[in-house]
């Protein structure tokens, strides 16, 4: 098993951190890893990128132009990633903000409503663990009680109080994920 | 010996490195894509465990001059910095090899000329290899793959450096210095206590007992006869660096009708590559430097006589490419491929340079 | 009349510091940087610090001061021996590392290793002599060259238009929270000699009291490359070097001198 993802979004939406929790799961369940951000200027308020393998062998490259998964959470990085994305792949998207929907009829295509969610729960802080949740529900290349590991290893020890409300973010995203269109 | 995994970053794990390897002090200035070193470092705060020193600079010229003291006393000493500090580095890079002094200095290559790209880049090449600064003089350059040889190089650098006496590069890039992968640390290693280092370095200028002569640390001779000596000794270590301490690695090499030579990122992506290429029967291989100095020109030139062709891949306009070629000795094609100025080549990209250049060519 | 029997320890009234080598000095008769040399050495010895000193040698005419001191010495590239210093220092916080600097070395090409090294409050000792030329390379002006000073790269006398004005390094470095000690000197008389003296006996003592940096300038003479006598060089460097250059203390123990 090979899984390369592309998670981007605006800087502040948490896309690194979520890819981080991601690798840092894998790791845990004994997966060969790597995150790889975009870095630079882009970083401050503009978009943001990470991609993220997770591997059952040694990893070749980190640095990769086409992709299994594509997280995507604003309509900049859709109109940039949605055709990075490998015949049969999945696309997930939240539909927040993006008013040109994914079109391409070769890929399976999921939609989650974290932004709303999110809001409506007043769960903003951990609005990217239910998008981790909605693609882990479509591809569960990692289980649940890694992800515990992986946020116990990730998030400084000051945080970890907050690791329930996060696990929680998670099974909400598994929820209320929908699918757009399947192959 | 029991290993621990962490999940770093490439330049984090340099910074865990040199804390680990009993490193006795880091001088820098930040410059993207590699500010994490010294960020880990104030972080960790080693000089309230190890007694490692840790200090921001006001330039990167302050830093190697730092280091160049540091070294002058005998203690183990690096930098880090990306293309264009390192650019301002070559004077005492250049000191450090004429006054025979032991240092690590990594650089975490950016795209340029000039202040150029934050982006990675291989385009900095010659600069390590032929010398950047001025006279005759090498420096050992490794050139990491991952984040654990980011780890292992810091290691590395310091058996080497105090082997031979000669400051080493660790050239990497920004990808590599901001990818984080899994990595699995040892154990501290303690740093020297004095008698350590007056045992290991007894030609450290750190204080003159009355039972020694005063060691004098200095690259400086004005009779040029003598300075010529000196030069033939550079050249031998050199020349012995070139006979004993080549490294490099080749993968899908045994039935392979093509090579791709690559090293740092660009020796990923040709992996990639390779299983592309397999997928569609081409048979390819990966020859990857891990030594750029010394160069592995013997493995070039076996090479040269059992295959059909050799594609170069680096970011850059074309460097390494021209050491290929020297080995090979126009026994097979050469030929080149790399995307630059801060863009990264695809691993299809790579596949289909060999194809048009090589296979077609 | 040389009488090779007055020869004996008891009639003995001068002897030459262990902590200067025997190797014959290459500066010029004349030159302050002999003098200084011998004072340097003869505090160390005094001190008791011989194994503690590390000297870091500059660029210009004192770079083969390694030669003379008999203490472990590195040689710095241009400008770059207060971070050297700054390493060694701190990496071995028991010795003795002192810089010795030109005007050109200090204050030209090394002026931000100066400022920044002092401004951090390096606990290290420089002994920076100015005399307002670039003497190893052949007498080229210098960042304190003296307005309507003659050099080989001011054929005609300095001018502010072409050249700015001398820069008083010194004075600049006293204003830096760093510095514990600044003062002028030299070494053109047996007083001032001794003043000299005292004067880097206090920054290594200093030194050794982890005060931060300390500073002693000395004012000096370059009678070759001022095209003088001796004589006349130290009597022009009184004349015009110390209306520019006034002796005396700068900042003692962390304090601006009130004048």
């Amino acid at each position: 098993m090979t899984e390369e993802i592309i998670i981007a979004g605006f800087g502040g939406q948490g896309v690194l951190s979520m890819g981080k929790i991601l690798a840092y799961s894998g790791a845990m369940q004994d997966k060969e890893v790597s995150w790889m951000p975009s870095y630079g200027p882009e970083m401050r308020g503009g978009t943001a990128n990470v991609s993220v393998i997770i591997s059952d062998e040694r990893i070749s490259s980190p640095i990769i132009s086409q992709f299994d998964t594509a997280i995507i959470l604003n309509q900049q990085s859709l109109d940039k990633f949605e055709k990075t994305v490998k015949p049969g792949g999945v696309l997930l998207y939240d539909p927040n903000g993006v008013f040109n929907p994914p079109t391409r009829k070769d890929i399976n295509i999921y939609k989650v409503a974290a932004t709303e969610k999110a809001s409506e729960l007043g769960m903003a802080k951990v609005f990217n663990m239910i998008v981790l949740g909605a693609f882990l529900e479509v591809k569960p290349v990692v289980t649940e009680e890694f992800i515990e590991k992986g946020l116990l290893k990730s998030l400084p020890e000051r945080h970890h109080k907050m690791i329930p409300e996060n696990l929680k973010a998670v099974q909400t995203g598994k929820t209320i994920v929908e699918t757009v269109f399947e192959l | 010996m029991a290993k621990e995994l962490k999940l770093m970053k490439g330049n984090e794990a340099i910074a865990e490195a040199a804390i680990r390897s009993g490193c006795d002090g880091y001088f820098g200035y930040p410059i993207t894509p590699q500010s994490e070193v010294m960020e880990h470092l104030m972080i960790e705060k080693p000089w309230e465990t190890t007694g490692m020193v840790v200090l921001q600079a006001e330039s990167e010229t302050s830093s190697i001059n730092m280091v160049y003291g540091g070294a002058g006393a005998g203690k183990k000493v690096m930098t880090s910095s990306s293309s264009p500090g390192i650019s301002l580095m070559q004077e005492g890079l250049t000191y450090l090899a004429g006054a025979e002094l032991p240092a690590l200095v990594v650089n975490v290559v950016r795209g340029g000329p000039g202040l150029g790209t934050i982006q990675p880049s291989q385009a900095d090449y010659f600069q390590a290899v032929k010398g950047g600064g001025h006279g005759d003089y090498q420096m050992y350059v490794l050139a990491p793959a991952s984040v654990q040889e980011m780890y292992d190089f810091v290691f590395l650098g310091w058996e080497i450096a105090f082997k031979y006496r000669n400051p080493v590069m660790i050239l990497s890039d920004g990808a590599i210095g901001q990818v984080m992968e899994k990595l699995y640390v040892g154990p501290h290693i303690p740093r020297w206590t004095e008698e350590e280092l007056r045992k290991n370095a007894p030609w450290a200028s750190c204080g003159k007992p009355a039972d020694r002569d005063h060691n004098i640390i200095t690259s400086l001779d004005l009779d040029s006869a003598k300075q010529e000596l000196h030069n033939h000794k550079l050249q031998a270590k050199y020349r012995e660096m070139e006979e004993k301490e080549v490294l490099f690695e080749t993968i899908n090499c045994e039935d392979a009708e093509y090579i791709f030579v690559a090293y740092g990122s660009s020796a990923r992506i040709a992996q990639k590559a390779i299983q592309l290429g397999r997928e569609k029967g081409i048979k390819v291989g990966l020859l990857r430097l891990i030594t750029l100095f010394p160069f592995p020109k013997k493995q070039v030139a076996e090479f040269s006589k059992k295959v059909k062709g050799m594609l170069a891949v680096e970011m850059s306009a074309g460097q390494m490419v021209e050491d290929v070629r020297l080995a090979a000795e126009f026994r097979c094609p050469v030929e080149h491929f790399g995307r630059y100025g801060g863009i990264i080549h695809t691993p299809h990209e790579v596949l289909e340079a060999l194809e048009e250049k090589i296979i077609k060519g | 009349m040389f009488n090779p029997d007055i020869i004996k320890p008891e009639n003995l009234v001068y002897e030459k510091t262990n902590v200067l080598t025997d190797a014959v000095m290459h500066y010029c008769a004349g030159c302050g940087h002999g003098t200084t040399h011998r004072i340097v050495a003869e505090v160390i010895e005094e001190m008791g610090i011989q194994d503690k000193a590390i000297c870091i040698a500059p660029v210009g005419c004192s770079v083969l001061a390694y030669n003379y001191f008999n203490v472990d010495a590195i040689g710095a590239a241009h400008g770059r021996a207060p971070a050297i210093a700054t390493a060694i220092q701190r990496m071995f916080p028991d010795r003795h590392t002192f810089t010795y600097q030109g005007d050109g070395d200090l204050a030209a090409i090394g002026t931000a290793e100066t400022i920044h090294a002092c401004n951090r409050g390096e606990n290290i000792v420089i002994i920076f002599i100015n005399n307002g030329i670039y003497g190893m390379t052949g007498g080229q002006m210098a960042p304190t060259t003296l307005l309507g000073m003659k050099t080989a790269t001011s054929p005609y006398g300095r001018t502010v238009e072409l050249n700015g004005y001398p820069l008083q390094i010194t004075e600049l470095l006293a204003e830096l929270p760093g510095t514990y000690y600044i003062t002028r000197q030299s070494v053109h008389t047996a007083a001032a000699v001794r003043r000299t003296k005292k004067a880097i006996r206090q920054a290594f003592e200093n030194q050794k009291n982890k005060k931060g940096t300390s500073l002693v300038e000395v004012v000096s003479n370059c009678n070759s490359g001022w095209k003088m006598t001796p004589v006349e060089a130290n009597k022009w460097m009184v004349e015009n070097m110390f209306v520019k250059y006034p002796i005396g203390d700068i900042k003692v123990d962390g304090e601006k001198v009130k004048k």
